[in-house]
């Protein structure tokens, strides 16, 4: 299998190079998407006649929500090849999505409890989607943690694919906590299969701010995954002949 | 662009929620620059001791 298709980009010395040419790509394609979006967000879209120009919070707290549940699953989804196949890079992109989860996850807290305070009265209360969201974001933090407790590379990556595993239970329940629980947080304003909730230009902002999340998420992931790989390779031929 | 600014009243809202989410990109892309120059300097550093090695040895 080695050196062939998908599995060769699994070795880090070949990964290295291709996540450099990507950075860019996905970097500028983060930063083009973010300006139309805000342009949307903030130009094309109407006032809202109930909420006034508070809900535009919406074009940055909805994607970072989506982005802080999607990076979680694809944690796992590393984390679980990495046991099966005992890749280093599954690992390595694992840890190099850690931080930039958890940033979203507390971007989606934090930027909630700002439009929370104006139209429920209060920046937080313990509602089921909240709490299930706080609780993602010290699932990002534990696995950072535990990483940082564990001194042999190996023995971390086993440790925290575990932990992220075990730990992506949490993310249905945040998904589906609107329904299960009677909640103060409103449930979705998009669906697939219903009519949306919302006007048009005001949707449109949205799915753009989050693809916008996306090559962002991707560019900063890659760009980390690169300093982990020279970080844990250091004592490798192929990164020393790098720095000569 | 003063009353834009001032977000039909709910400017504290807004900008406190836009700005932080500025403040965490520009913290990250930072983190990530010095992570990636501190990386490069130590294995710049296992190069040298390499070469100092083989010099002596």
């Amino acid at each position: 299998m080695a050196g062939s298709g998908f599995f060769k980009y699994s070795s880090p010395a070949s990964f290295y190079p291709l996540a450099g040419r990507l950075v860019p790509v996905f970097g500028w394609l983060a930063a083009a998407l973010t300006v139309t979006g805000l342009y949307i967000g903030f130009v094309v879209a109407p006032t809202d006649f109930q909420q006034g120009e508070a809900y535009r919070i919406i074009f940055i707290h909805v994607p970072a929500a989506w982005m802080a549940m999607f990076t979680y699953l694809v944690i796992a989804g590393w984390s679980a090849a990495s046991f099966i196949w005992n890749t280093r890079l599954s690992a390595m992109m694992a840890q190099a999505l850690a931080p930039t989860g958890a940033m979203f996850a507390f971007i989606s807290l934090w930027t909630g409890a700002f439009w929370g305070r104006p139209t429920w009265g209060t920046y937080w209360v313990w509602d089921a989607r909240l709490t299930s969201t706080l609780i993602l974001l010290f699932l990002y933090i534990g696995l950072m943690a535990l990483r940082a407790t564990i001194e042999d590379p190996r023995r971390a990556d086993r440790a925290c694919a575990v932990l992220a595993l075990v730990g992506s239970v949490n993310v249905p329940i945040i998904y589906f906590s609107v329904q299960w629980w009677n909640t103060l947080h409103q449930g979705a304003s998009v669906s697939l299969t219903a009519a949306p909730k919302m006007a048009e230009t005001m949707l449109a902002g949205m799915p753009v701010m989050g693809l916008a999340a996306w090559a962002y998420t991707i560019a900063a992931a890659l760009h980390r995954v690169r300093s982990i790989i020279l970080e844990r390779e250091a004592h490798a031929r192929w990164t020393r002949e790098l720095v000569r | 662009m003063i009353e834009w600014l001032s977000m039909g009243g709910y400017a504290y809202y807004v900008w406190m929620s836009y700005g932080a989410l500025a403040i965490a990109i520009v913290a990250e892309l930072l983190v990530l620059a010095s992570r990636r120059r501190r990386a490069l300097e130590q294995l710049a550093q296992h190069a040298q001791d390499e070469a100092f090695e083989e010099q002596a040895a």
